[in-house]
Order: C-alpha cells, then structure tokens, then sequence
C-alpha cells in the first residue's frame, strides 16, 4: 500500500472550517482528544514531542494532526526548523456561543418559569 | 487554557508553549477585517467593545480606550495601551499590547500582538491572532478566557466569535 504524503502545508488546505461538522467529527475520536488535551496542558509541540505521547506511527499521529487542523482546533506556525503545533480554542467557542448558548438559555428561562409558578401558587 | 499548560517547557526550552494561537474564518473580505481591527467604530461593537485610537505606522502609539458600559462600572478611560511595530494593511500589523486597565496584567509590562489577515477560498478571510506572552502569566490567563466565570470575559476566542457574528450577520452578540 503506498502511504500518501501529507504535507502539512496551509496553501493545500482542501476544505475549510464553514461549518461545525468537521469539529464534531475531530472531537469524536479519542486519539485526537487525547492530542488536544496534550496541547491544552502545554501548547507549541512538535510532532515528535506529541508522537512520544502516543503508541502509534508517526504517519497515524500525522493523519490525526491534519483532521485537528483541517477542522481548525490544531494550527501549526514554524519555529525555526521545527512546526510547532498550537489549541486553536475558536471552533469550539464559536459552537458554544452559537448552540449551547441558546439551549441554556432555554432552560434558565424554564426554570425561572418555575420558580415563578411555584411562588405565584405559594 | 490555564497558567500552567503555558508555562516553561523543561524538556523543550526551543518551543514557545507562552504563544497563544487564536484562527477564525470569517465571511469578508481582508479590508474589513482590517477595518474591525483598526477603526474606532467598528472596534467598539464587539468583544469588549471601545474605541481604538492609534497611529497604523511603525513606532506609532496604540491605545485601547475602555467602552461606556466598562467606564460606566469605573473602569479607567484607557483599557490597553502599546506600540504599533509594523502595519501592512490589509494584511499584518505587529503591536506591543498592555493591559493597563488590570493592574496586576499592566505589572507584567508589554507583550506582543501579531494580526495575520489572508485570503481563503469560498470568499473567506482568514485571521490568525499571535499573542507573544513571555512572562505574563496572569494576561495569559485574562486572554485565554479562563476568568470568564469571574466576569473577566471569555478573552480572545470570545472577541473573535462576536467579530465574526458582527461581520457576517452585521449584529455582534450585544446588537
């Protein structure tokens, strides 16, 4: 089987984070959790600082990396001769600010109906 | 994000682990993001709201002013203060950036501000906000949105999200 060559490179990114789906699909497997939780705890790494975490090929951790990057939670900046990786936090806030915002709200305001309810019979 | 996942790296002292890294795609066009960030009344309808006042050319003054609302619950007339280090609209600008209206923020001096605005396909702008914060810990943690429960804001995620939803539907999140 021929490995295809990942190269990591911004210019040949091939589809862009418009919606939310490619952030559900990257947070709906472990290994790539896992990566983001490594970031999270110090950001910057290499790949081979973040393939050291892991039992797996640098090419498996490569392809995770890029699914992370492709839905905008990873993004990589070069640092010398190395590319250091970074938690790129904005996907996950704009999902927070667009629907969990809105279901919160919902169930504040249906509880204060509540309340209302309770003290108005009481 | 906390203080210790940016704090000094031990094992790898080459890495930069107290750079925060923050990319949004926005439906526009670089000009108005660069507009957003540069024009006092674009910069006062999202995130923290209040007006820029600066000078887009190398070693030109860079203030901050805090918002009516921030001023109205005694927050001093200037939020953030800086430099301008390079302006290359509408596609860069390097600033120093200090949080001057936060004491104990403003006791760890400048840090720096880097605004990268590029073109991407399907006619989206894509920022990336670099924010250089060596030795600034406690900014770090302000920025990183940390604090929001203690209603210090949800930093820059947050101002990007709100910049974002200003630019595309022409309403930010207080409009």
């Amino acid at each position: 089987m021929i490995m295809p060559v990942l190269t990591c490179d911004h210019s040949v990114t091939y589809h862009f984070p418009v919606t939310d789906d490619p952030v559900f699909k990257a947070l709906a497997d472990p290994t790539r959790r896992f990566l983001l939780d490594r970031l999270y705890e110090r950001d910057g790494r290499s790949l081979t600082e973040l393939e050291s975490d892991l039992e797996m090929t640098r090419f498996g951790v490569m392809k995770h990396l890029r699914v992370l990057e492709d839905a905008g939670l990873v993004v990589t900046r070069r640092a010398g001769r190395e590319k250091l990786h970074f938690l790129n936090p904005v996907p996950i806030r704009l999902i927070h600010d667009r629907w969990i915002d809105k279901y919160t709200e919902r169930r504040v305001s249906a509880l204060l109906d509540l309340k209302h309810e309770l003290e108005d019979t009481a | 994000m906390t203080t210790a996942a940016h704090s000094t790296s031990a094992t790898n002292p080459k890495s930069s682990p107290t750079t925060h890294v923050y990319r949004v795609y926005i439906k526009t066009t670089p000009q108005k993001v660069w507009d957003a960030i540069t024009k006092p009344e674009w910069t006062d309808r999202y995130g923290y709201g209040g007006r820029v006042e600066a000078e887009f050319r190398p070693g030109g003054k860079f203030r901050h002013l805090a918002s009516a609302a921030m001023r109205a619950g005694g927050a001093p007339e200037i939020a953030v203060d800086g430099e301008v280090i390079e302006s290359d609209p509408p596609r860069k600008l390097v600033q120093t950036w200090r949080m001057v209206m936060d004491p104990a923020s403003a006791a760890e001096g400048f840090t720096r501000l880097t605004w990268e605005i590029e073109q991407a396909q399907g006619g989206l702008t894509k920022l990336t906000v670099i924010h250089e914060l060596e030795g600034a810990p406690k900014l770090a943690l302000l920025v990183s949105g940390a604090q929001e429960e203690f209603g210090a804001g949800g930093g820059w995620s947050w101002i990007l999200s709100d910049l974002k939803t200003l630019l595309e539907t022409g309403k930010g999140f207080n409009e």
